[in-house]
């Protein structure tokens, strides 16, 4: 069936195509608007992840939050698409952006970089963390500020004493580093290791933390 | 955007893909005054249901129907407000009242008119198709009928537009 609901050029078809007159800014009015909707989802809580991108001394990390705390730390040369998709995979797919559920991560990550913090006090979702990895990141977690551990000490801490190079995999996997030390954990005599964003990287923060 | 077999893509990047559709939808079929809340609506509803879409929906044409239904509830409260209106005591109510700005962008011109005039399936029709762009399969997913039903809706719209309007 194929009847036409035209008939030759047609004006009124053609004005129809054009719009509204006043819709001429319609795709900026659209944007803000969007704004809006994500800012009011944010506020109601009704996403299951929210991100923002933050700007650091490494550059712009993205962070990923859901209701249970900080889910994710990316660093700037992470493909944001690749991220956000893995976490539409993992977590959920009700993904927006919108700064406000991060803005205390924000903050005492801007403070950490200044110095000023030794601590973070975020709550943290280990969602993406396997019961190993998770293990090895919760001793990973309790290395203070200024303080190393080698691979070797934090496998056997979480009990599994033969078990440095799967630690060593499981802090190259962290999903939320800087927050969750891994920079803080060396080779047994002293040098670097490993560093899922870049030895450069780990040695800022320890330089940043005393501990080098 | 089509959803892949891998999964949804986060909603961030679905919004960002329709909402330009969705609100030139709603501008055109409910006026701009009234677009913002259709457009908030509209999607607040299909973040709820987001994860329930099966892989390979037309996510357009899904969005677009939530979008036609938020319209028409829009519509049909319209008609609610009009009756009121009539009355002396509820006219004071400035909020029910609809503003001169919202007048004259309802009133934007003839043509404009007379599609928010158009009957909700035709008006649906007429919009999704010129507005949106979108081709009969797709129009006669968003409202809820055959694509031959979609088809003569087109045509019923837009044989009343051009009796309405000189343009």
């Amino acid at each position: 069936m194929s009847r036409r609901t035209t008939g030759e050029p047609d004006e009124i078809e053609q004005a129809l195509r054009r719009g509204r007159t006043y819709t001429h800014d319609a795709d900026r009015a659209a944007t803000a608007a969007a704004q809006r909707l994500t800012r009011r989802i944010a506020e109601e809580a009704l996403a299951d992840v929210s991100y923002a991108p933050v700007d650091s001394p490494f550059g712009t990390l993205l962070l990923a939050a859901t209701k249970r705390g900080l889910v994710r730390v990316a660093f700037p040369e992470e493909n944001v698409d690749t991220t956000l998709q893995r976490l539409a995979l993992r977590i959920s797919p009700r993904i927006v952006q919108a700064p406000g559920p991060l803005e205390q991560m924000r903050r005492e990550l801007d403070e950490y970089f200044d110095g000023r913090r030794r601590q973070f006090e975020l709550a943290l979702d280990w969602t993406l963390v396997g019961p190993f990895a998770r293990r090895v990141l919760g001793v990973t977690s309790e290395i203070p500020y200024g303080g190393v551990l080698s691979y070797a000490e934090v496998a056997a801490e979480a009990g599994s004493p033969r078990g440095s190079r799967a630690a060593g995999n499981a802090l190259g996997s962290n999903p939320i580093p800087i927050v969750v030390p891994c920079h803080r954990v060396l080779r047994s005599g002293g040098a670097l290791g490993g560093y899922g964003g870049g030895l450069d990287r780990k040695r800022f923060l320890l330089e940043l933390e005393g501990a080098l | 955007m089509t959803v892949s077999a891998s999964g949804l893509p986060p909603f961030q990047r679905f919004l960002d893909a329709e909402r330009d559709v969705v609100w030139r939808f709603l501008v055109s079929a409910v006026g701009s005054a009234e677009a913002e809340d259709c457009f908030q609506e509209t999607f607040i509803a299909a973040l709820r249901a987001y994860p329930r879409l099966r892989p390979g929906s037309n996510v357009r044409a899904w969005v677009l129907t939530i979008a036609h239904r938020k319209a028409l509830d829009a519509h049909r409260a319209r008609a609610r407000r009009a009756l009121p209106l009539a009355d002396p005591e509820v006219a004071h109510d400035g909020g029910s009242s609809p503003s001169a700005q919202e007048q004259a962008l309802l009133h934007d011109t003839p043509l404009w008119d007379a599609v928010i005039q158009l009957p909700t399936r035709q008006r649906s029709a007429v919009v999704l198709r010129y507005v949106a762009d979108l081709p009969h399969r797709d129009i006669a997913t968003a409202i809820g009928c055959s694509e031959e039903a979609a088809r003569r809706s087109l045509h019923e719209g837009l044989t009343k537009l051009r009796k309405v309007v000189a343009v």
